[in-house]
């Protein structure tokens, strides 16, 4: 395969190809749906060719990205680089690159796009081809954001993001959809910009000295980061963490999350789930730990995360249980699983990095295809309130199967993907911050309660509501979609070697990065001495540290 | 040296363009007088104008490559005159078109209006020349009062009459203060020329600084007015509801990019020597104005009041430039003034599309379900609302623009960190505006039986033009950089701006 993908050059273009395919989709999309209107009136003809188009420009897209599988190299570093000027007056490049921890986020888009895309087959039927444009466009946009080496064009391709989402929940969304693609938009443009505020402060910070132009490629960002005061690294530590947090999202800047969920179509909550919320986890690993590694180890700032992430980890199961609506419930869950997720980060052992990138991935399978489910179930009865169901086994045992697969997925049990995760996440923790990770295993108990019961509401209980005796089971394309990501399910809980061995490397060196940051934190608060560069954050950070180990 | 300013023929070609501009007017005013019983009399006056606008252009772009330079006296021919021009004659070569529209729509059959557009337009001209402070108070005169009448053109409305008679009682009186500043200034200098007056203040004053700093003041509150910066902005948004549409784009997009690049001449020329005195006031101003505007621009339901608040926004951020003295201030303003210039008069042109006879059709819900009515429009209107709210791609050169912006004050000798993150902070509040309208014409259905009006030929031109420059130059930003930097060097302004440097 290797020699194959060698032959063709594979490595110098499957970036710029990635991200061009969908575009390029869009751009032909647009076009048509222009002309089928003008022309032809649009109709029901012109919509298929709209949605076969999507579905193959989205099929071609995984297709192209399979190779990076074969042809990643788990100690190479950067890999697949592909590089122009864009903006050489202000040291603006499109860069693009990838490695151990941004590889899977780039896989998982890759291979989510086009099962997702099926779900509004039959359910989107006005603006069909403005609809599907807007995904193509918002892959391009979330791909470029995990390929991206320039921090000028992560934000760029950050904030992208932002604009088809809003009109994917604000046009074909539900009944509040003004109101939470409005909320949507704006709380991820704050954190945002403050984090715009702190790039442009490491790009002018490591501007050339002898010609004053900045330099924004993440090399640089790097490099000047270390040079920096303490003081200046704490600022913008919170300026990016304010952008990363709102996404993730971090209790309690979670508000925002469960009225995109409820919304937006089914397509938009998988999208949102499954990938968007990964970029503000894929950012603490990105730019936060590299970047800044004397702030996260300090005592403080990583009392207040971790207390944060745990309090989300608990917070989102509890309201999760007392859901009525299906959709709500799910996007509780998710506020628990990023917590999870932030806390294995900035436990900071390579277990719970490792376990932190392995939910990531395995959130993004499970929660992505229980939106697909609940997607269908409301396209079949447009509701999804609990109470309006009951016994669906009978009447549709495939998707009981499918559905039992994605909640077990989803509860950690043990075979399947979210059971590798969850436990790195807890093992390696505990390492570090036993009561933490305690008190998080409890949430996995929490959430065996919500979605089983949930579960049990859906699926099993009597069949005592008239309308649910008719309800066809999953058709074809349904199970299409279902089929490839139960059996991903399966093979990663059975077998996550492959994957955990090409994201070691870069997580190792990644905590190797840190340690002595911790281990100076640790003998600071040893010795009650500064050692350090001695700082008034520094000082009050040890006076007012929060006993949490 | 091209041109010797101490004879009046070497002053008359260095105000080469200006002179094509006002005589032009002159030439149109006749032709206007002979035309006035022809139906279409303003439409024709208004090409007119619009030809001798791109002939003054023409000029503008010759003097400019030819690299031009002069003696030093009251005008100045530096780089960052002929980048103003430009920007200053393509936002009323935009207005100019709007108007025509906009007069056959209101049933204004008055042809001097583009007459006194250019009059205005000379007005500007001038004061990006400017360098002698009375011809800079003479041309802010020749635009004012030609905006003056301008805003009350249309004599059947009473929200005009009331705008212009507003306009012109508080312009007149915001004169006044610039005036007496003018006068303090000379008092305590003993000149108006910008570069003596440098020098002066560079030589220490003494006991004079006092009276100057009375001076910088006072002409601090006459261009806060002008530009419609807090609090001295009562009242753009009265004057820009009740102007005709094509006036108000005039005003949000020519005046003040012609008064704020007097205000950065005067203050990068002569007062960097007593940079102490201003930067706590103006950095004041500029926070107050975007806190202002963005928090106001909130509940407003009319959209002309609306973008009015937006521009006082605006004006808070384009304040940054004159914070600076850095050259890359300079170009940040030109850069931002591109953009802002490109987003204002687009809007104004979907406003007036949208718009029917007698001012009707203005609140902001008359704007819902545009985009299943008028597809193209509701997706010029989105393009420039994200280029004011300065998001990337999408808003295409907005986000250049802030970025230029936030640039400028992070770097240069005097970094502004509070500044910058008031910007970014105002701007996540006027996402709220924005996108409220935004989310109106895209998310909410048509109410049935609303049809928009027959747009014209002129206002479609405008509003693709702008949509395809904001998003083209959105992501080739290159060239845009290249003309922004090219044109904000000024003459006889290295010297104090290094003295501030090294005070630091």
């Amino acid at each position: 395969m290797n020699a194959f993908l060698q032959s063709i050059g594979y490595a110098n273009w499957v970036l710029p190809v990635m991200l061009a395919i969908p575009l390029l989709g869009a751009g032909f999309l647009w076009f048509h749906g222009f002309v089928a209107e003008r022309a032809l009136k649009g109709g029901p003809a012109s919509d298929d060719i709209g949605r076969w188009v999507t579905f193959a420009t989205f099929a071609a897209n995984f297709v192209v990205s399979l190779g990076l599988w074969w042809a990643f190299d788990p100690h190479g570093g950067w890999q697949f680089e592909f590089s122009i000027p864009w903006l050489p007056r202000w040291g603006v490049t499109f860069s693009l690159a990838i490695d151990g921890i941004s590889i899977f986020l780039v896989l998982l888009t890759s291979f989510l796009m086009p099962i997702a895309v099926l779900s509004g087959w039959t359910s989107i039927d006005r603006r069909v081809h403005t609809y599907h444009a807007l995904f193509l466009v918002l892959t391009t946009a979330m791909l470029g954001v995990f390929m991206a080496r320039d921090t000028f064009l992560f934000y760029v391709m950050w904030e992208i993001v932002l604009v088809p989402m809003f009109f994917i929940i604000g046009v074909w969304g539900g009944e509040r959809r003004m109101y939470a693609a409005t909320k949507f938009f704006i709380y991820t443009f704050i954190g945002s910009l403050l984090m715009l505020l702190g790039i442009l402060y490491l790009g002018i910070a490591a501007a050339d000295p002898i010609t004053g132009r900045p330099d924004f490629s993440y090399d640089a960002a790097f490099r000047i980061a270390q040079t920096l005061s303490s003081t200046e690294r704490t600022w913008l530590f919170f300026a990016f963490f304010s952008a990363f947090a709102v996404k993730i999202p971090l209790f309690p800047f979670h508000t925002w999350l469960p009225d995109a969920h409820v919304e937006a179509p089914t397509e938009g909550s998988v999208d949102l789930a499954a990938i968007l919320l990964k970029m503000g986890t894929y950012g603490l690993l990105r730019f936060s730990l590299p970047l800044f590694p004397d702030v996260v180890a300090n005592p403080t700032v990583r009392s207040v995360v971790l207390g944060l992430a745990v309090v989300g980890v608990i917070y989102g199961a509890l309201v999760a249980l007392v859901q009525t609506d299906f959709k709500r419930l799910v996007a509780y869950s998710s506020v628990s699983h990023m917590g999870l997720v932030v806390l294995g980060i900035f436990a900071l052992t390579p277990e719970s990095m490792q376990g932190a990138m392995m939910v990531q991935i395995s959130h993004g399978l499970s929660t992505g295809a229980l939106f697909l489910m609940i997607g269908m179930l409301y396209d079949r009865r447009h509701t999804r309130l609990f109470s309006a169901f009951g016994g669906l086994a009978r009447v549709m045992p495939l998707y009981g199967l499918f559905l039992m697969i994605c909640v077990m997925s989803s509860i950690a049990v043990p075979g399947t993907n979210g059971f590798i995760g969850e436990f790195l996440v807890l093992a390696g923790s505990f390492q570090t911050y036993p009561i933490l990770a305690v008190v998080s295993a409890i949430s996995v108990v929490l959430s065996a309660i919500f979605v089983l019961w949930a579960l049990q509401r859906v699926i099993f209980n009597p069949l005592d509501k008239p309308e649910n005796l008719k309800i066809p089971d999953m058709n074809w394309r349904e199970v299409a979609m279902m089929v490839p990501v139960a059996t991903i399910i399966f093979y990663i809980g059975l077998h996550p070697a492959p994957l955990l061995r090409r994201m070691e490397p870069r997580l190792q060196e990644l905590v190797q990065q840190i340690q002595p940051h911790v281990a100076a934190a640790a003998a600071k608060r040893a010795t009650g001495v500064a050692t350090g560069v001695a700082t008034p954050v520094a000082v009050t950070a040890d006076s007012v540290r929060i006993p949490l180990r | 040296m091209d041109f010797d300013l101490a004879t009046p023929f070497g002053l008359t070609m260095a105000l080469g363009p200006d002179v094509i501009v006002m005589a032009g007017a002159m030439v149109l005013m006749l032709v206007a007088a002979f035309l006035k019983d022809k139906p279409h009399a303003q439409r024709t006056v208004g090409i007119g104008a619009i030809v001798v606008c791109v002939i003054a252009l023409g000029a503008v772009l010759m003097y400019a490559m030819g690299g031009r330079t002069a003696s030093s006296g009251p005008v100045a021919v530096d780089p960052f005159r002929w980048a103003v021009d430009i920007i200053v004659l393509v936002a009323t070569i935009g207005s100019l078109a709007l108007g025509i529209d906009d007069n056959d729509r209101e049933q204004i059959n008055i042809a001097e209006t583009h007459v006194l557009m250019l009059f205005a337009t000379s007005g500007m001209m001038l004061l990006a020349a400017a360098r002698d402070l009375m011809v800079l108070f003479l041309a802010l005169e020749l635009m004012s009062i030609s905006t003056y009448v301008m805003c009350g053109i249309n004599r059947r409305s009473p929200r005009a009459a009331e705008s212009a008679l507003k306009y012109f009682l508080l312009g007149s009186f915001s004169t006044g203060f610039l005036l007496f500043g003018i006068a303090l200034t000379y008092g305590a200098t003993g000149s108006t020329e910008l570069n003596v007056i440098a020098s002066a203040v560079a030589g220490g004053l003494g006991e004079r600084q006092l009276l100057l700093n009375g001076g910088i003041a006072l002409m601090l509150i006459g261009f806060g007015f002008k530009v419609s910066a807090a609090p001295f902005h009562m009242w753009a948004p009265d004057v820009y509801e009740g102007a005709p549409t094509a006036v108000t784009a005039y005003m949000a997009a020519g005046v003040k990019a012609a008064a704020f690049a007097a205000m950065l001449r005067v203050w990068t020329e002569a007062f960097p020597g007593s940079v102490d005195a201003w930067r706590g006031p103006l950095t004041v101003v500029a926070v107050t104005t975007m806190i202002v505007g963005s928090i106001v621009a909130l509940p407003q339901r009319n959209v002309k009041r609306m973008l009015a608040y937006s521009s006082i926004v605006h004006s808070g951020y384009i304040l940054i430039a004159a914070l600076t003295i850095t050259e890359t201030g300079r170009s940040a303003y030109l850069f931002y003034l591109v953009s802002y210039t490109l987003a204002t008069l687009g809007s104004f042109g979907v406003v007036g599309a949208v718009s029917k006879q007698n001012e009707g059709k203005l609140n902001v819900l008359d704007y819902s379900g545009l985009w299943h009515e008028r597809p193209w429009l509701a997706m010029s209107m989105g393009i420039y609302m994200f280029a004011l709210l300065g998001f990337p791609v999408f808003g295409g050169t907005g986000f250049f623009a802030k970025w230029y912006m936030l640039d400028a004050s992070l770097a240069g000798p005097l970094k502004m960190p509070g500044v910058a993150t008031a910007l970014v902070l105002t701007s996540c509040v006027s996402a709220g505006f924005y996108l409220y309208l935004v989310t109106l014409m895209f998310m909410k259905e048509r109410p049935t039986g609303e049809r928009v009006g027959h747009t014209g030929q002129l206002t479609r031109v405008v509003i693709g033009a702008t949509a395809l420059a904001i998003v083209f130059l959105g992501v080739f930003s290159s060239p845009l950089i290249r003309w922004a930097e090219e044109g904000s060097p000024m003459t006889g302004i290295s010297a104090p701006v290094a003295g501030v440097a090294e005070s630091r």
